[in-house]
């Protein structure tokens, strides 16, 4: 996984609430096998008409926010199904940063395992943060510092549980940490006849 | 102060508490299918780890599964996602219900009824459904591809301990009101994030009244609600429901498993961080009009208005969900005309649902110009509903008869509702393009979604000549 530590970059504006995961990758491009490529189908349904041309009028086909690595979106983004392709997609489109009022939990603990930081800021936050980046604006994002800056002096801290922070920060693989507990993963099965 | 199931059942499973991580839980059990496993098969090859318990996890082919026909995929890619399934399951030792077997069906249709399920144990699958096992008093829970992967090399989760939330029902049901109406209610009543962050516990008369099939029903739409989990303490129903099943053990072991199960019941001095309360007489017969569940009315009323959006936003994705559904504001929900039927999903599809559906529809026809859908859950729940004559009623009546999977619930195989019309569907989502581009899909309980195939439209049950819905308990 690639370390995230400070991103700073454009950042798309889609000004929706309870985008669900059928919106972010429809079930039609569920049936790979394999973990990349999704992000030409991101928001399939929603970028592209019924003859596969690009709709005008979906935010992200609209110039100021092609070419951003940081999306932001209104509450309860991700909700819907624990399909991690919705990550994978947002992942290989190019959004390595998604800022929200909230999220869904099984979305919110897949960006994680998938070097996609979820940044929560309170509803006042998160409206300033898109009429700054209307004029196309980029932004910083920094992880060990925790906070959100850009040019004209918007400046936010966000909250995010430390483990999740080391995990990103340093780019780590989870399950080789956690094979490290392997003799207390003993122990418990052990202990509990099973 | 006493505990709730939640705490108990988190207690007994963690493996690690470190200061600043989140919890290292056991993870009991843990169901697989084609769509969210692949990738996770693949990591475990590329970093050449193996599964630690090939036993506790167990597979299924559901979503891609044709209901007609079903060992002939046409679809290629379908067929490669099904056949690395088989192959990651030979390979690394995990018992698979294939086509081929008798226990294979929808996973959160199987685990329960073949008694893998049991109360107090934690249960993860790749799949936001995996809240229906709550019903037994599981901690159940979907995860995403990665933490699939985690828990075969690992078989734990890191996880953050959930706020909990008590849902209490009181009284009784209306006649002709079902597990689904009642789970549609608090969804609208409350909204799709009223349980984002918690572990819901269902409880009150209505819940202790109910069979494990309705209570499966309510758990299942958890997710919709926000929340994660959600689940019920095990009582004396869950305990004789699970009696006799197949992977369940029996005799003196049976009674010593069943007095474990009950010591997780919460203890009626628990405390939670957030209680609510509904009355069971308040909720009518549910129906989904909009892109999310919490979309819902009552039958007998009316698509609200736009002015009564209480905010920018709402009003804003109000518009644009009755612009997507291709209905007005004010419209009475009994006026929304229906082209297709669908009974079936891991909400519906059990043995009582086929049972009410079909108690209602028989001696009716389904409408010219309907086309209608039975999917069992399970190809059990099939053999069991056939052995009491059911298909032939839905086919008399002019339902279609299939083979058991998801099927229409998020149409990846060929069963899709073309685009513009309107589907009555006992599933659990509504969202935009679920069941097909551009379909509509309005969520329904199964005999809800029966009249709805007769009369083309949607109409109020209770009013309905025998609309005693008697709930007959398998
Ligand atoms: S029936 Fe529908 S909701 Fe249930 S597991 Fe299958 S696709 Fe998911």
């Amino acid at each position: 996984m690639k370390p995230i530590t400070i991103v700073t970059g454009k950042a798309a504006i889609l000004d929706r609430v309870n985008v669900d995961t059928d919106q972010i990758i429809p079930k039609q491009f569920l049936k790979r096998i394999e973990r990349t490529g999704f992000g030409q189908f991101l928001f399939y349904n929603w970028r592209y008409d019924e003859h596969g041309t690009e709709r005008e009028d979906f935010e992200l086909n609209q110039p100021q926010n092609k070419n951003a690595s940081i999306l932001i979106a209104g509450e309860n983004f991700g909700c819907g199904s624990s399909r991690e392709h919705a990550p994978w997609s947002l992942l290989d489109y190019g959004f390595s940063i998604i800022i929200a009022p909230s999220f869904a939990d099984i979305f919110y603990q897949n960006c994680f395992k998938n070097g996609i930081l979820p940044i929560k800021l309170n509803h006042e936050e998160v409206e300033t943060l898109m009429a700054v980046c209307a004029g196309d604006q980029a932004i910083t994002v920094d992880l060990p510092n925790q906070h959100v800056k850009s040019g004209t002096g918007f400046n936010a801290h966000f909250d995010i549980h430390p483990y999740w922070k080391e995990l990103l920060v340093n780019g780590w693989d989870e399950i080789s940490i956690t094979l490290r507990y392997g003799p207390q993963i003993d122990a418990f099965e052990k202990a509990s006849g099973i | 102060m006493g505990k709730s199931i939640i705490q108990k059942i988190w207690d007994s499973h963690q493996v690690v508490q470190e200061e600043n991580k989140p919890d290292l839980l056991y993870i009991d059990l843990h169901y697989i299918h084609e769509v969210t496993s692949p990738q996770a098969f693949e990591g475990l090859r590329i970093k050449e780890r193996s599964v630690r318990r090939p036993d506790r996890t167990f597979a299924t082919m559901d979503h891609n599964v044709p209901t007609y026909n079903r060992y002939f995929i046409q679809d290629e890619i379908a067929r490669n996602q099904l056949d690395a399934l088989a192959k990651n399951c030979r390979d690394f030792g995990i018992r698979l219900a294939d086509l081929n077997s008798e226990e294979q069906g929808i996973v959160h249709v199987i685990g329960p009824e073949l008694g893998l399920t049991n109360p107090g144990m934690t249960i993860v699958c790749g799949d936001s459904h995996t809240s229906t096992h709550g019903a037994f008093g599981a901690l159940a829970f979907g995860i995403g591809t990665s933490e699939v992967e985690h828990v075969l090399a690992t078989q734990t989760l890191w996880q953050t301990k959930p706020k909990t939330l008590k849902l209490q029902i009181n009284g009784t049901l209306q006649e002709g009101v079902t597990a689904k109406d009642v789970i549609l209610y608090i969804i609208s009543k409350f909204g799709v994030t009223f349980g984002t962050g918690y572990v819901i516990e269902y409880c009150g008369a209505v819940i202790s009244s109910m069979s494990m099939e309705e209570r499966m029903t309510i758990c299942n739409m958890s997710i919709e609600g926000g929340a994660r989990a959600g689940l019920v303490s095990p009582d004396e129903t869950t305990i004789s429901y699970l009696k006799g099943r197949k992977y369940v053990s029996a005799g003196i072991e049976f009674e010593k498993a069943a007095n474990k199960w009950r010591s997780f019941a919460s203890d009626d001095d628990a405390e939670y961080d957030k209680i609510l309360e509904i009355e069971g007489a308040d909720i009518s017969p549910m129906v989904s009009w909009g892109t999310n569940p919490g979309m819902s009315s009552p039958v007998d009323e009316q698509i609200p208005v736009l002015e009564s959006a209480v905010s920018p936003t709402d009003k804003k994705s109000l518009a644009s969900a009755l612009q997507y559904m291709g209905l007005s504001e004010g419209m009475d929900i009994e006026a929304i005309p229906v082209q297709h039927v669908f009974i079936g999903s891991c909400t519906n599809s059990r043995m009582e649902d086929l049972r009410a559906a079909a108690h209602w529809v028989k001696g009716r026809r389904v409408k010219e110009g309907v086309r209608a859908l039975v999917v069992p859950g399970s190809q059990n729940v099939k053999k069991l509903a056939e052995a009491e004559g059911l298909d032939d009623i839905f086919r008399d009546a002019g339902f279609e008869w299939r083979d058991s999977g998801c099927s229409m619930c998020l149409s990846m195989n060929p069963d899709v509702v073309p685009p513009g019309e309107h589907c009555a569907s006992t599933s659990n989502r509504n969202f935009e393009g679920r069941q097909g581009a551009g379909a509509r899909t309005h969520l329904v309980s199964p005999v809800m979604a029966a009249a709805a195939a007769v009369y083309g439209r949607f109409v109020d049950i209770r009013k309905e000549e025998y609309s005693r819905v008697e709930t007959v308990h398998s």
